[in-house]
């Protein structure tokens, strides 16, 4: 009994310090972002552009990379999820063997496990072999897309799979095609971890820098077609941060600051669709 | 009672393997139309397995390999090239537990409505509110239309099942078990709704206890390990059955 009740506690032990492992992390690391990047956080720079010397410790804002990271991060996320929600929906056993759908999952997970600097590598190949000679929006979105098409696709695949067959089987009696069912009961049922998968690839599709780096260059101004070249959040902080200036790199904590801003306010927005998503769900 | 000969589904040698284990063994039944017919027999030998044959809703699992021919008013449901869908329209199905679609109480009753028929607004509500009155669930639900069909409890989401189902129009409604999740007056109103619903549709109720066949049944057929033991008119089977393993059945002596 004596050896029971210490197994008990151990466990408990072991179970709170993770808790604090984890959320004292996260703490720390907001605190240090906030500590750093508030005094050098203001209304120019964020309403601003990059001047020339922004880098260097002069004036400016970085407008143009919050902008930037939302004209690659916002279209990728809507084509993964595009994508993604086909490949999931094709995945399931009312369209597909399921031998050939969990070898195409395996496949996605290697996906989702390869590095991001390689997408961006793979990506830059493309570029010069059709001659590009700068980065460009497009390539920064494409590289981003393909980054997030297994992350979203998993998720959404996994959700769509706890849909119980009990369910399926009522829309395919009252004479549903497999579209029908796929988008119009499936699809409702499996919202919410519909919703929570895209924030999943967004989340992953704003914060990375290898993938860009490669293929989106920079710039100081707002990028006016797909193919001009962007800077963005991520690859900012990475510029800023290797510059020697003590005040230069302060400037990165508030990038890093916006940044965190941007990923909590969709999260908050994901929880209120969720949450209204889920009104229907059949448990 | 509708005693007119019509037969509406008839089995031919049909034979089900799942993952090669026969699961029906050369079935050949009558289902007499506007009747209601019950597929009696113990837990695992096949009822709900031939349930899910008629609406061809079976070979949606993996592994199933069908064989023989399922006639439903003189087509061969089996045969290639027809639209399943449709087939599966002419039946509605009400399963062990209510699944209600994932929407509020009148999108599912007009789900079906959508898919199959163009109506007008005012259409769609009037024959909502037909159905929902079928079933005897618009008093409860008229004031919460646009509720969550989850928040119902499972004997009014059973109706509203069956609500669903008729308004699709379809020939036959295959129940299979639907009151085995209810609490025995839910499961009271279910049993006289389906004596209702067979003046207007050929009702086949799979179920597990024998007090309830012999209620409501115009027809059986049992089932036995994937065999049809015995069938014919409820009165016959029950008071004069001729099978000695009917017999046992009957008298509880095999289960």
């Amino acid at each position: 009994m004596n050896r029971r009740n210490l197994e008990e506690k151990i466990f408990l032990g072991l179970m709170l310090a993770s808790v604090f492992i984890v959320m004292g992390s996260l703490i720390l690391i907001v605190t240090v972002i906030v500590l750093n990047g508030a005094p050098s956080l203001s209304i120019e720079i964020l309403t601003q552009t990059s001047e020339g010397g922004f880098y260097l410790g002069a004036g400016g804002g970085f407008l143009n990379a919050i902008v930037g990271s939302l004209l690659l991060a916002l279209p990728a996320t809507g084509l993964a999820f595009l994508i993604g929600i086909a490949i999931a929906l094709y995945l399931q056993k009312d369209f597909l063997k399921p031998g050939i759908a969990n070898f195409i999952r395996i496949c996605l997970d290697i996906l989702w496990g390869v590095p991001s600097v390689v997408y961006g590598v793979f990506c830059l190949t493309i570029m010069i072999a059709i001659g590009m000679t700068g980065g460009s929006l497009l390539f920064g979105i494409i590289a981003l897309t393909l980054l997030e098409i297994p992350i979203i696709t998993r998720s959404i695949d996994e959700s769509i799979k706890m849909v119980p067959s009990g369910l399926k089987e009522s829309a395919y009696s009252l004479g549903s095609s497999k579209f029908e069912t796929a988008a119009k009961v499936v699809r409702r049922q499996a919202m919410p971890g519909i919703i929570a998968g895209v924030l999943l690839g967004f989340g992953r599709g704003i914060g990375d820098a290898a993938s860009i780096l490669l293929t989106v260059g920079d710039s100081n101004y707002f990028p006016s077609s797909i193919s001009d070249q962007t800077a963005a959040l991520p690859t900012m902080i990475l510029n800023l941060v290797s510059m020697p200036d003590q005040v230069v790199q302060n400037k990165a904590y508030a990038v890093a600051f916006v940044l965190l801003m941007i990923v909590l306010l969709i999260s908050i927005i994901t929880r209120y669709l969720t949450k209204k998503s889920s009104k229907y769900i059949i448990k | 009672m509708n005693k007119s000969n019509t037969i509406q589904i008839e089995t031919k040698t049909l034979n089900v393997t799942i993952h090669n284990n026969p699961v029906l063994k050369n079935i050949d039944i009558q289902i007499p139309a506007k009747q209601l017919t019950a597929i009696i027999g113990p837990s695992g030998c096949g009822k709900t397995t031939l349930l899910k044959s008629f609406n061809r809703l079976l070979e949606i699992q993996d592994g199933i390999k069908i064989q023989g021919e399922i006639v439903v008013d003189g087509i061969n449901i089996m045969s290639s090239g027809l639209n399943v869908p449709d087939i599966r329209k002419k039946m509605g199905l009400i399963s062990q537990k209510p699944y209600p679609l994932p929407m509020s109480i009148f999108e599912n009753v007009a789900y079906g409505l959508r898919i199959h028929h163009d109506k007008n607004a005012k259409e769609l509500a009037e024959a909502v509110q037909n159905c929902l009155q079928e079933v005897g669930l618009w008093n409860e639900v008229k004031d919460r239309m646009h509720d969550p069909a989850s928040r119902l409890s499972v004997g009014q989401q059973q109706r509203l099942c069956l609500a669903r189902a008729i308004a699709v129009q379809p020939e036959v409604i295959l129940c299979d078990e639907p009151t085995s999740a209810l609490d025995p007056i839910a499961a009271q109103q279910i049993e006289k709704l389906l004596l209702k619903l067979k003046k207007d549709f050929t009702v086949i109720l799979v179920t597990h206890t024998l007090r309830q066949a012999k209620r409501v049944a115009d027809h059986v057929i049992f089932l036995y390990f994937g065999k049809v033991i015995e069938q014919g008119p409820a009165a016959e089977f029950f008071n004069n059955p001729k099978n000695p393993e009917t017999k046992a059945y009957l008298a509880g002596e095999i289960s």
